[in-house]
């Protein structure tokens, strides 16, 4: 099916199932422990070996040697891959790292051996007795010290934008504006900590290669994987049916995969590996540190004259830039506008996608930004934001966003959180020894639309069975692709099977991105159409003017029972949507309205945030349960990204130093208090026949400078590099009497 | 105390422990955690293996009634004792309320921190009732109330990365209220 006008009315608009709260199908799984995670698989595979993944101790250089003779020797022991006897592994998609292969030493902790032995605790322990030895270069870690050696560099995500993105004369309009800012602002390195680390199985027979991993995009792993091993794409089956998180780090193979196939392949026997948790944040992924300017100029109305947004982080040679004025070029309206990115060079774990790329570390600065220039201008931030709404792509005017309505989200949110009550005089408000302020900000978060295809089957006992290699990552796929089978062939939700995560399946958009569960779902409703239209044919109707509701199949006065079109045998449909230019007409987004209260204690600098609430502007929303648990997730993610997370570089060895759970801190439940969410109910009938929109990472965008927002308010201190920890706040706190 | 063997594997011991109900005997290498013990040997696979270190409660089980990091403690230290693990709180025909709850509450998302945080909601619910105290008890000779913030103290050792806690919280204060 091949979406390229706007939806009309559909059978999804009937909303019996969709759009209604629905507790996970596989929510039983879940909290028995019986849903098998990648490196679980004892269902799939008897007796497996157990590799051990040994990481580089230096950040830049090259291994000139390795002494595996010991670890060789070591009870046990199967076998120990060395980095130098393998050829270096082409890149994956979306990457620029070898994982393994060759003498290059290009990041910390990168592979450089795997040890295989008959159980875990041999393979650990034979880890430790080889002998590395590197010939180490300087590594360049630290970002502020790179930056002026920064290049300009254009977005991967964005290449229709030009490099420098200008509009009208920012110069001229800031010198002209009577109210002005030009600050800083400091986001940092982050990792995802997803919960589940990086854990892949792998089992070979007669030359083919299966694996059970952790991935997030079936396709994308397997093909980086294929090409890796030079194996045919065929001759690897990849299993992915649940995922202990990802947040964009396992968007892209990770070494586990690669080193468990090549583990098993050297044993002759099944290998599993998994990453070792304080592997994790130097082997894989980061959320890239930036350094952001932010330059606003506005007349005295508040109505913005000049945006000017320029962002520097740092990345591996080849690497791509963080995009953090992503969201600026849509969020507000400016005739005068300058964007821009520049790319430094830093020998670090590749940065790279994590949860709302771009928009996350760019709101978490504009957002502040808009917070302190409402505060200069007099006017409050709340109304400041709906000033400076733009309904079209201000660098193109005729081009309208589908649906926008972060203004009813603003206002919606000022009336439901008390935010008259929040008194604009920083530092005013006390309960007992807190001082108390209250933040807001604005999110945004691209819409986008990937190909994605579904496989349906009507059974002959009348259950739906639907396949496709989407994946459920806590994201509730399972739950929304069966009630969007449900709804589309008139049975209860209970009548479907969901089988996902499997590369013999469909392919489809998997999971980022936020672009999983609209994509996914109108891939089904692809394939759920041509059923229809086959049941149809079967009973002898018309598919035109033929209703599905309550197992029965209807047109006129004529019915029949759904079960009776496979009385001969299971009907299978197969189908997949793509996506014409409606993304290129119009602007399509989600939209979000963030607000926090914070407590601060006046004697320590200590922070509580006391509550949240967040409204959403993301189409239909398809689960309002399962919707909402990706809100509070995300607007915890923001509570972390406020006030405590960052991943602190080592700048003499080159490498993040609190590389586990215990150094990157992370919200608990001691940090989150009850969070609120609205969702507005917009449909969008431009993105997809489902009307849907992302809503997996709207919800942390602007939520870190909602509460950074709100700790001004408490204290009258503003803080402009994240995370605001208290020994930023402890020498400005307000005189304590 | 399980002694090592003569014959077998060097270092290896032998644990007796009752594990969901049922005895098990195991010969393991000593260097092997209760986690490792229950997943790789029992495969029971319900308590997860977050980080292998003690920073994340994944791994909680309940031991003679008591949570703990399973990965913080050898299987050969816990000879005769008695272990429940996710499985043996519940099956998907037939949860333990605190299994139900979490369900009607939406308290996961990607289920992998899960089986921990219902074995400490599990334990906590216990804790309050024998009137064991935290860090957030005001009064220490007053029963404890399971409140809002003794709730969120005691289950703080559980990280959520997918961030269910909101959920969490109200999961585990229905069943409470409930009991
Ligand atoms: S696996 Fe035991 S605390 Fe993380
Ligand atoms: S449900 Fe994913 S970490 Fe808690």
């Amino acid at each position: 099916m091949h979406f390229d006008t706007s939806a009309g009315r559909n059978p999804i608009d009937a909303q019996t199932i969709v759009g209604r709260p629905h507790r996970r199908i596989d929510g039983a799984l879940k909290v028995t422990g019986t849903a098998p995670y990648a490196y679980e698989r004892h269902d799939a595979v008897a007796d497996p070996t157990y590799g051990w993944i040994v990481g580089a101790s230096i950040a830049r250089g090259r291994v000139t040697r390795i002494d595996a003779a010991a670890a060789r020797a070591a009870p046990g022991v199967l076998a120990v891959l060395t980095t130098l006897e393998y050829d270096a592994a082409p890149p994956g998609f979306r990457t620029t790292l070898t994982l393994f292969g060759g003498a290059e030493v290009r990041h910390y902790h990168q592979a450089v051996a795997l040890v295989v032995a008959g159980t875990f605790e041999e393979a650990r322990a034979a880890a430790h007795l080889l002998r590395i030895d590197y010939d180490s270069e300087p590594a360049r870690c630290d970002l502020a010290a790179e930056a002026p050696k920064s290049e300009p560099i254009a977005d991967r995500d964005g290449p229709d934008y030009p490099v420098v993105d200008r509009i009208g004369d920012v110069e001229a309009a800031l010198a002209a504006a009577p109210v002005t800012l030009d600050e800083s602002y400091g986001t940092p390195d982050q990792t995802h900590a997803m919960m589940e680390p990086h854990a892949t199985t792998a089992a070979w027979r007669d030359g083919k290669l299966t694996i059970w991993t952790s991935a997030q995009v079936v396709s994308w792993h397997r093909n980086s994987l294929a090409q890796a091993l030079g194996l045919a794409k065929e001759d690897l089956r990849l299993e992915a049916p649940f995922i202990g998180g990802g947040f964009g780090s396992k968007l892209i193979m990770r070494s586990d995969a690669l080193l468990a196939a090549l583990g098993a392949k050297a044993v002759g026997r099944p290998c599993k590996v998994a990453l070792q948790r304080p592997l994790i944040a130097n082997n894989g992924t980061r959320r890239a540190g930036t350094i952001q300017r932010i330059r606003l100029g506005a007349d005295r109305d508040g109505r913005l004259t000049a945006i000017a947004h320029h962002s520097v982080n740092g990345n591996l040679p080849g690497a791509f830039a963080e995009a953090a004025v992503a969201p600026t070029r849509l969020i507000y309206a400016a005739p005068n506008r300058d964007l821009s990115m520049r790319l430094a060079t830093l020998d670090l774990a590749e940065g790279n996608d994590m949860r709302a790329p771009g928009e996350a570390p760019g709101l978490m600065a504009l957002e502040i930004a808009m917070d302190e220039m409402a505060e200069r201008l007099g006017i409050d931030p709340v109304a400041f934001r709906i000033r400076n709404d733009t309904q079209v792509d201000p660098r193109r005017p005729q081009r309208r966003f589908s649906e926008r309505h972060l203004i009813e989200c603003l206002e919606l949110g000022a009336d439901r959180f008390g935010w008259a009550r929040r008194n604009p005089v920083p530092g005013s408000v006390s309960d007992g020894r807190w001082l108390v302020g209250m933040g807001v900000a604005a999110g945004f978060r691209q819409n986008l639309l990937m190909p994605s295809g579904a496989r349906v089957r009507l059974e002959q006992d009348g259950r739906l069975s639907v396949e496709t290699d989407m994946t459920d990552i806590g994201t509730g796929s399972y739950t929304i692709l069966a009630q969007t089978a449900a709804e589309m062939m008139g049975v209860p939700i209970e009548a479907v099977t969901v089988r996902l995560g499997d590369s013999d399946y469909p392919e489809a958009a998997g999971s980022g991105g936020q672009f999983g569960a609209n994509n996914a779902t109108s891939g089904l409703y692809a394939a759920c159409t041509t059923l229809r239209a086959t049941v149809a044919a079967r009973l002898g109707f018309d598919v035109e003017d033929v209703v599905f509701a309550d197992g029965m199949v209807t047109a006129g006065r004529r019915s029949a029972p759904l079960l009776d079109a496979a009385k001969d045998g299971p009907l299978t449909a197969e189908d997949r949507i793509t996506y014409g230019d409606l993304d290129k007409e119009f602007v399509q987004a989600t939209f979000g309205a963030q607000f926090a209260e914070v407590a601060v204690d006046r004697f320590t600098g200590e922070m509580r945030v006391r509550r949240m609430l967040a409204v959403i502007d993301a189409g239909r929303v398809l689960n309002p349960l399962t919707a909402r648990s990706q809100v509070i997730g995300a607007m915890t993610m923001g509570v972390g990204s406020a006030l405590m997370e960052a991943l602190v570089v080592d700048t003499r060895h080159g490498f993040f130093i609190n590389h586990d759970l215990g150094g990157y801190e992370v919200p608990v439940h001691a940090d989150i208090p009850h969070l609120d969410v609205v969702f507005l109910d917009h449909p969008d009938p431009v993105s997809s026949p489902m009307k849907a929109k992302g809503i997996g990472e709207i919800g942390l965008c602007g939520a870190a400078a909602a509460v950074a927002n709100a700790v001004h308010n408490a204290t009258g201190i503003r803080v402009r590099d994240y995370p605001i920890t208290l020994d930023k706040l402890l020498d400005r706190l307000p005189r304590v009497a | 105390m399980a002694r090592a063997q003569a014959a077998g594997t060097m270092g290896s011991v032998v644990v007796a422990l009752t594990v969901n109900d049922e005895r098990r005997r195991l010969d393991l290498d000593s260097r092997v955690t209760l986690l490792d013990a229950l997943r790789e040997h029992l495969h029971l696979t319900g308590t997860k293996k977050g980080c292998d270190h003690g920073h994340c409660g994944a791994c909680t089980v309940l031991v003679n009634g008591v949570r703990i990091n399973a990965c913080l403690s050898l299987a050969a230290m816990h000879d005769g004792d008695v272990v429940t693990t996710i499985e043996g709180l519940g099956r998907p025909d037939r949860l333990h309320p605190v299994q139900a709850a979490f369900i009607a509450h939406d308290a996961f998302q990607c289920g992998y921190c899960t089986p921990g945080q219902i074995c400490s909601a599990v334990a906590v619910l216990a804790e309050v009732e024998a009137g064991v105290p935290s860090h957030a008890t005001g009064d220490l000779t007053a029963p404890v109330t399971l409140d809002t913030s003794e709730l969120r103290e005691r289950m703080s050792a559980n990280i959520c990365r997918c961030g269910a806690y909101s959920n969490i919280a109200e999961a585990v204060a229905d069943v409470a209220g409930r009991s």
